[in-house]
Protein backbone atom coordinates (compact mmCIF):
# COMPACT_ATOMS: atom_id res chain seq x y z
CA UNK A 1 0.00 0.00 0.00
CA UNK A 2 1.63 3.16 -1.25
CA UNK A 3 0.10 5.48 1.38
CA UNK A 4 1.49 3.30 4.14
CA UNK A 5 4.93 3.32 2.47
CA UNK A 6 4.81 7.11 2.32
CA UNK A 7 3.67 7.41 5.93
CA UNK A 8 6.33 5.05 7.22
CA UNK A 9 9.13 6.78 5.31
CA UNK A 10 8.32 10.32 6.34
CA UNK A 11 7.28 9.47 9.90
CA UNK A 12 10.66 7.86 10.57
CA UNK A 13 12.40 10.70 8.76
CA UNK A 14 10.65 13.20 11.05
CA UNK A 15 12.33 11.69 14.10
CA UNK A 16 15.86 12.08 12.74
CA UNK A 17 15.36 15.31 10.84
CA UNK A 18 18.49 17.16 11.96
CA UNK A 19 20.40 19.75 9.98
CA UNK A 20 17.68 20.80 7.59
CA UNK A 21 16.06 19.43 4.49
CA UNK A 22 19.06 18.68 2.33
CA UNK A 23 20.47 16.28 4.94
CA UNK A 24 17.26 14.27 4.58
CA UNK A 25 17.72 13.68 0.84
CA UNK A 26 19.52 10.32 1.32
CA UNK A 27 16.46 8.99 3.18
CA UNK A 28 14.10 10.25 0.47
CA UNK A 29 16.34 8.93 -2.30
CA UNK A 30 16.55 5.50 -0.67
CA UNK A 31 12.77 5.21 -0.26
CA UNK A 32 12.07 6.44 -3.79
CA UNK A 33 14.44 3.86 -5.31
CA UNK A 34 13.34 1.04 -3.02
CA UNK A 35 9.62 1.51 -3.54
CA UNK A 36 9.94 2.65 -7.16
CA UNK A 37 7.76 5.72 -6.70
CA UNK A 38 9.36 7.68 -9.58
CA UNK A 39 12.52 8.18 -11.63
CA UNK A 40 15.59 9.90 -10.17
CA UNK A 41 15.11 12.82 -12.56
CA UNK A 42 11.52 13.29 -11.50
CA UNK A 43 12.57 13.16 -7.84
CA UNK A 44 15.19 15.86 -8.48
CA UNK A 45 12.55 18.04 -10.14
CA UNK A 46 10.37 17.67 -7.04
CA UNK A 47 13.30 18.62 -4.77
CA UNK A 48 13.85 21.69 -6.97
CA UNK A 49 10.22 22.78 -6.56
CA UNK A 50 10.49 22.09 -2.81
CA UNK A 51 13.56 24.34 -2.64
CA UNK A 52 11.81 27.13 -4.53
CA UNK A 53 8.73 27.13 -2.30
CA UNK A 54 8.31 28.82 1.07
CA UNK A 55 8.43 26.49 4.05
CA UNK A 56 10.80 23.78 5.25
CA UNK A 57 12.58 21.90 2.45
CA UNK A 58 12.11 18.50 4.11
CA UNK A 59 8.35 18.96 4.54
CA UNK A 60 7.95 20.45 1.06
CA UNK A 61 9.84 17.50 -0.45
CA UNK A 62 7.65 15.06 1.47
CA UNK A 63 4.49 16.77 0.21
CA UNK A 64 5.67 16.75 -3.42
CA UNK A 65 7.00 13.18 -3.34
CA UNK A 66 3.71 12.09 -1.76
CA UNK A 67 1.73 14.00 -4.38
CA UNK A 68 3.74 12.49 -7.25
CA UNK A 69 3.38 8.99 -5.86
CA UNK A 70 -0.28 8.99 -4.81
CA UNK A 71 -2.01 12.28 -5.63
CA UNK A 72 -3.61 14.59 -3.07
CA UNK A 73 -4.10 11.84 -0.48
CA UNK A 74 -0.38 11.05 -0.81
CA UNK A 75 0.48 14.69 -0.17
CA UNK A 76 -1.77 14.86 2.91
CA UNK A 77 -0.47 11.59 4.38
CA UNK A 78 3.18 12.59 3.79
CA UNK A 79 2.69 16.03 5.34
CA UNK A 80 1.03 14.54 8.43
CA UNK A 81 3.71 11.86 8.67
CA UNK A 82 6.54 14.37 8.76
CA UNK A 83 4.78 16.78 11.15
CA UNK A 84 3.64 14.20 13.68
CA UNK A 85 7.13 13.51 15.13
CA UNK A 86 7.68 17.25 15.69
CA UNK A 87 4.37 17.48 17.53
CA UNK A 88 5.09 14.41 19.66
CA UNK A 89 8.63 15.53 20.52
CA UNK A 90 7.78 19.17 21.21
CA UNK A 91 4.88 18.25 23.50
CA UNK A 92 7.02 15.67 25.33
CA UNK A 93 9.89 18.10 25.82
CA UNK A 94 7.54 20.89 26.92
CA UNK A 95 5.47 18.67 29.22
CA UNK A 96 8.48 17.35 31.11
CA UNK A 97 10.34 20.67 31.07
CA UNK A 98 13.30 18.87 29.54
CA UNK A 99 16.18 21.28 29.21
CA UNK A 100 17.82 20.27 25.96
CA UNK A 101 19.78 23.41 25.32
CA UNK A 102 23.21 23.38 26.98
CA UNK A 103 22.46 19.86 28.16
CA UNK A 104 25.85 18.04 28.26
CA UNK A 105 24.50 14.74 26.91
CA UNK A 106 22.74 16.47 24.01
CA UNK A 107 25.85 18.51 23.24
CA UNK A 108 27.99 15.36 23.19
CA UNK A 109 25.53 13.67 20.84
CA UNK A 110 25.59 16.67 18.53
CA UNK A 111 29.39 16.49 18.51
CA UNK A 112 29.05 13.28 16.47
CA UNK A 113 25.74 14.07 14.84
CA UNK A 114 26.72 17.30 13.09
CA UNK A 115 29.69 15.84 11.18
CA UNK A 116 27.47 12.94 10.17
CA UNK A 117 24.83 15.35 8.89
CA UNK A 118 27.63 16.83 6.77
CA UNK A 119 28.40 13.33 5.44
CA UNK A 120 24.71 12.89 4.58
CA UNK A 121 24.73 16.07 2.51
CA UNK A 122 27.99 15.11 0.74
CA UNK A 123 26.51 11.68 0.02
CA UNK A 124 23.34 13.32 -1.32
CA UNK A 125 25.41 15.59 -3.57
CA UNK A 126 27.28 12.58 -5.02
CA UNK A 127 24.10 10.58 -5.53
CA UNK A 128 22.22 13.44 -7.19
CA UNK A 129 25.21 14.36 -9.34
CA UNK A 130 25.41 10.76 -10.60
CA UNK A 131 21.66 10.45 -11.13
CA UNK A 132 21.54 13.66 -13.16
CA UNK A 133 24.59 12.87 -15.32
CA UNK A 134 26.72 15.58 -13.77
CA UNK A 135 29.49 13.07 -13.14
CA UNK A 136 29.88 11.21 -16.42
CA UNK A 137 32.51 9.95 -18.84
CA UNK A 138 30.42 10.97 -21.80
CA UNK A 139 31.82 14.20 -23.27
CA UNK A 140 29.14 16.15 -25.09
CA UNK A 141 27.72 19.66 -25.30
CA UNK A 142 25.07 18.63 -22.77
CA UNK A 143 27.45 17.17 -20.19
CA UNK A 144 30.01 19.98 -20.41
CA UNK A 145 27.39 22.74 -20.24
CA UNK A 146 25.80 21.07 -17.18
CA UNK A 147 29.12 21.09 -15.34
CA UNK A 148 29.50 24.78 -16.20
CA UNK A 149 25.95 25.50 -14.95
CA UNK A 150 26.79 23.63 -11.75
CA UNK A 151 29.96 25.71 -11.28
CA UNK A 152 28.24 29.02 -12.00
CA UNK A 153 25.38 28.15 -9.62
CA UNK A 154 27.86 27.43 -6.85
CA UNK A 155 29.64 30.71 -7.59
CA UNK A 156 26.36 32.66 -7.45
CA UNK A 157 25.39 31.03 -4.14
CA UNK A 158 28.76 31.21 -2.47
CA UNK A 159 30.52 34.31 -3.78
CA UNK A 160 27.62 36.49 -4.89
CA UNK A 161 25.46 35.25 -1.98
CA UNK A 162 22.35 35.12 -4.12
CA UNK A 163 19.15 33.67 -2.74
CA UNK A 164 18.83 30.02 -3.93
CA UNK A 165 15.37 30.81 -5.27
CA UNK A 166 16.80 33.33 -7.75
CA UNK A 167 19.62 30.98 -8.73
CA UNK A 168 17.08 28.25 -9.56
CA UNK A 169 14.93 30.69 -11.54
CA UNK A 170 17.87 32.02 -13.56
CA UNK A 171 19.13 28.50 -14.15
CA UNK A 172 15.73 27.60 -15.58
CA UNK A 173 15.99 30.44 -18.10
CA UNK A 174 19.49 29.30 -19.07
CA UNK A 175 18.08 25.80 -19.57
CA UNK A 176 15.36 27.09 -21.90
CA UNK A 177 17.96 29.03 -23.91
CA UNK A 178 20.35 26.08 -24.19
CA UNK A 179 18.26 22.94 -24.43
CA UNK A 180 14.93 23.74 -26.07
CA UNK B 1 -18.26 30.83 28.21
CA UNK B 2 -14.85 29.46 29.18
CA UNK B 3 -14.88 26.96 26.33
CA UNK B 4 -15.76 29.74 23.92
CA UNK B 5 -12.85 31.89 25.11
CA UNK B 6 -10.48 28.96 24.78
CA UNK B 7 -11.64 28.26 21.26
CA UNK B 8 -11.09 31.88 20.36
CA UNK B 9 -7.56 31.71 21.75
CA UNK B 10 -6.88 28.57 19.68
CA UNK B 11 -8.11 30.33 16.56
CA UNK B 12 -5.94 33.37 17.32
CA UNK B 13 -2.89 31.13 17.68
CA UNK B 14 -3.73 29.41 14.42
CA UNK B 15 -4.30 32.70 12.61
CA UNK B 16 -1.10 34.34 13.92
CA UNK B 17 1.05 31.56 12.49
CA UNK B 18 -1.04 31.23 9.36
CA UNK B 19 -0.15 34.85 8.51
CA UNK B 20 3.57 34.45 9.31
CA UNK B 21 4.04 31.11 7.56
CA UNK B 22 4.40 32.11 3.87
CA UNK B 23 7.39 34.29 4.79
CA UNK B 24 9.52 31.28 5.71
CA UNK B 25 11.38 31.34 2.40
CA UNK B 26 14.57 29.33 2.52
CA UNK B 27 14.75 29.11 6.28
CA UNK B 28 12.74 29.25 9.45
CA UNK B 29 14.92 32.00 10.86
CA UNK B 30 13.34 34.51 8.51
CA UNK B 31 10.26 34.03 10.68
CA UNK B 32 11.82 35.19 13.96
CA UNK B 33 11.32 38.97 13.59
CA UNK B 34 7.71 38.36 12.56
CA UNK B 35 7.11 36.03 15.50
CA UNK B 36 8.41 38.70 17.86
CA UNK B 37 6.20 41.33 16.26
CA UNK B 38 3.06 39.17 16.36
CA UNK B 39 3.47 37.11 19.54
CA UNK B 40 5.41 39.53 21.76
CA UNK B 41 4.53 43.04 20.62
CA UNK B 42 0.99 42.68 19.29
CA UNK B 43 -0.58 39.83 21.25
CA UNK B 44 1.72 40.09 24.32
CA UNK B 45 1.47 36.33 24.85
CA UNK B 46 5.18 35.82 25.53
CA UNK B 47 8.33 37.89 26.16
CA UNK B 48 11.41 38.31 23.98
CA UNK B 49 13.36 36.01 26.31
CA UNK B 50 10.73 33.28 25.91
CA UNK B 51 11.15 33.49 22.14
CA UNK B 52 14.95 33.23 22.39
CA UNK B 53 14.52 30.13 24.59
CA UNK B 54 12.06 28.59 22.17
CA UNK B 55 14.30 29.14 19.13
CA UNK B 56 17.28 27.59 20.92
CA UNK B 57 15.19 24.62 21.99
CA UNK B 58 13.70 24.21 18.50
CA UNK B 59 17.13 23.56 17.04
CA UNK B 60 17.83 20.63 19.35
CA UNK B 61 14.56 18.88 18.50
CA UNK B 62 14.44 17.09 15.11
CA UNK B 63 12.31 18.79 12.49
CA UNK B 64 12.11 22.19 10.86
CA UNK B 65 12.90 25.17 13.08
CA UNK B 66 9.83 27.03 11.78
CA UNK B 67 7.47 24.19 12.70
CA UNK B 68 9.14 23.37 16.01
CA UNK B 69 9.24 26.94 17.26
CA UNK B 70 5.61 27.55 16.28
CA UNK B 71 4.59 24.35 18.06
CA UNK B 72 6.56 25.25 21.20
CA UNK B 73 5.03 28.73 21.28
CA UNK B 74 1.53 27.32 20.73
CA UNK B 75 2.10 24.86 23.57
CA UNK B 76 3.18 27.63 25.96
CA UNK B 77 0.13 29.72 25.16
CA UNK B 78 -2.58 27.09 24.86
CA UNK B 79 -1.31 23.66 25.94
CA UNK B 80 -1.46 20.63 23.65
CA UNK B 81 -4.35 22.05 21.62
CA UNK B 82 -2.46 25.31 21.29
CA UNK B 83 0.53 23.36 19.98
CA UNK B 84 -1.67 21.67 17.39
CA UNK B 85 -3.30 24.98 16.38
CA UNK B 86 0.09 26.62 15.88
CA UNK B 87 1.47 23.67 13.94
CA UNK B 88 -1.49 23.56 11.57
CA UNK B 89 -1.36 27.35 11.24
CA UNK B 90 2.30 27.41 10.28
CA UNK B 91 2.06 24.40 7.94
CA UNK B 92 -1.19 24.92 6.08
CA UNK B 93 -0.23 27.92 3.89
CA UNK B 94 3.05 26.39 2.72
CA UNK B 95 1.29 23.04 2.21
CA UNK B 96 -1.24 24.69 -0.10
CA UNK B 97 1.41 26.70 -1.98
CA UNK B 98 3.61 23.62 -2.50
CA UNK B 99 0.63 21.55 -3.59
CA UNK B 100 -0.43 24.25 -6.07
CA UNK B 101 3.11 24.37 -7.51
CA UNK B 102 3.23 20.58 -7.73
CA UNK B 103 -0.14 20.45 -9.48
CA UNK B 104 0.87 23.15 -11.98
CA UNK B 105 4.08 21.24 -12.68
CA UNK B 106 1.99 18.23 -13.72
CA UNK B 107 -0.23 20.46 -15.81
CA UNK B 108 2.66 21.70 -17.95
CA UNK B 109 5.27 18.97 -17.51
CA UNK B 110 5.23 17.86 -21.15
CA UNK B 111 6.01 21.36 -22.35
CA UNK B 112 9.47 21.12 -24.04
CA UNK B 113 10.49 24.52 -22.61
CA UNK B 114 9.78 23.34 -19.05
CA UNK B 115 11.69 20.12 -19.69
CA UNK B 116 14.65 22.18 -20.95
CA UNK B 117 14.48 24.46 -17.90
CA UNK B 118 14.58 21.48 -15.55
CA UNK B 119 17.65 19.96 -17.24
CA UNK B 120 19.57 23.04 -16.08
CA UNK B 121 17.76 23.33 -12.74
CA UNK B 122 18.77 19.77 -11.80
CA UNK B 123 22.45 20.77 -12.11
CA UNK B 124 21.72 23.83 -9.94
CA UNK B 125 20.06 21.66 -7.28
CA UNK B 126 23.29 19.66 -6.97
CA UNK B 127 25.10 22.99 -6.47
CA UNK B 128 22.59 23.95 -3.76
CA UNK B 129 23.19 20.63 -1.99
CA UNK B 130 26.97 21.21 -2.10
CA UNK B 131 26.40 24.76 -0.80
CA UNK B 132 24.28 23.40 2.08
CA UNK B 133 27.08 20.93 2.86
CA UNK B 134 29.77 23.61 2.97
CA UNK B 135 27.63 25.82 5.19
CA UNK B 136 26.90 23.11 7.72
CA UNK B 137 30.53 21.89 7.65
CA UNK B 138 31.59 25.31 8.89
CA UNK B 139 29.84 24.71 12.22
CA UNK B 140 30.11 20.91 12.36
CA UNK B 141 33.79 20.40 11.56
CA UNK B 142 36.17 22.11 13.98
CA UNK B 143 38.71 19.49 15.10
CA UNK B 144 40.36 16.28 13.85
CA UNK B 145 37.69 14.01 15.33
CA UNK B 146 34.73 15.76 13.72
CA UNK B 147 36.63 15.83 10.42
CA UNK B 148 37.30 12.10 10.74
CA UNK B 149 33.63 11.29 11.46
CA UNK B 150 32.59 13.26 8.37
CA UNK B 151 35.12 11.55 6.08
CA UNK B 152 34.26 8.05 7.33
CA UNK B 153 30.54 8.79 7.19
CA UNK B 154 30.38 9.24 3.42
CA UNK B 155 31.53 5.76 2.29
CA UNK B 156 29.62 4.17 5.19
CA UNK B 157 26.39 5.66 3.81
CA UNK B 158 26.77 3.57 0.66
CA UNK B 159 26.25 0.47 2.79
CA UNK B 160 23.91 1.30 5.68
CA UNK B 161 20.54 3.03 5.91
CA UNK B 162 20.81 6.81 6.52
CA UNK B 163 18.59 6.59 9.63
CA UNK B 164 20.92 3.99 11.15
CA UNK B 165 23.87 6.22 10.23
CA UNK B 166 22.30 9.20 12.03
CA UNK B 167 21.79 7.12 15.18
CA UNK B 168 25.37 5.83 14.93
CA UNK B 169 26.57 9.43 14.57
CA UNK B 170 24.90 10.41 17.85
CA UNK B 171 26.29 7.32 19.62
CA UNK B 172 29.75 8.05 18.21
CA UNK B 173 29.50 11.56 19.67
CA UNK B 174 28.78 10.14 23.13
CA UNK B 175 31.46 7.43 22.97
CA UNK B 176 34.22 9.61 21.52
CA UNK B 177 33.68 12.43 24.02
CA UNK B 178 33.71 10.06 27.00
CA UNK B 179 36.89 8.33 25.75
CA UNK B 180 38.54 11.71 25.22
CA UNK B 181 37.55 12.86 28.71
CA UNK B 182 38.89 9.64 30.25
CA UNK B 183 42.19 10.11 28.42
CA UNK B 184 42.38 13.58 29.88
CA UNK B 185 41.89 15.57 26.70
CA UNK B 186 40.27 18.95 26.83
CA UNK B 187 37.34 18.94 24.41
CA UNK B 188 35.38 21.79 23.01
CA UNK B 189 31.96 20.57 22.01
CA UNK B 190 31.34 23.51 19.74
CA UNK B 191 33.11 26.12 17.76
CA UNK B 192 34.13 28.90 20.14
CA UNK B 193 32.11 31.59 18.52
CA UNK B 194 28.47 30.84 18.00
CA UNK B 195 26.83 33.14 15.53
CA UNK B 196 23.41 34.30 16.57
CA UNK B 197 21.07 33.18 13.78
CA UNK B 198 18.78 36.13 14.39
CA UNK B 199 21.64 38.48 13.52
CA UNK B 200 22.97 36.57 10.54
CA UNK B 201 20.14 34.47 9.13
CA UNK B 202 22.21 33.63 6.08
CA UNK B 203 24.49 31.65 8.36
CA UNK B 204 21.79 29.07 8.76
CA UNK B 205 20.58 29.03 5.18
CA UNK B 206 22.64 25.93 4.54
CA UNK B 207 20.77 24.19 7.29
CA UNK B 208 17.89 24.12 4.83
CA UNK B 209 15.34 24.32 7.60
Amino acid sequence: MILWELFQTFFLMGFVSFGGGYAMLPIIEKAVTEYGWMSAEHMTNMIAIAGMSPGPVAANSAILIGYSAAGISGAVVSAMAILLPSLILVITVAAFFIKLHHNPVVERMFYGLKPLVTSLIIYAAIKFALANNLITLDISFRSISLVIIFGLSLFALFKLRWNPVYVIALSGLVGIALYS
Amino acid sequence: MKVKAHNRLLFQIFWSFFKISPVTFGGGFAMIPLIIKEIVEKRKWLTNDDITDVIALSQTVPGAVAVNSATFIGQRIGGIRGALAAMIGVSLPTFLIVLALGASYYYVQDNPKLEAAFISIRATIVAIIVFAGIKIAKTAIFDKTTFFIMVVGVPVLFFIHPIVAILLGAITGLVVTSIKTKLGYQIDLKKDKEVDPTIDPDYYMGAGI
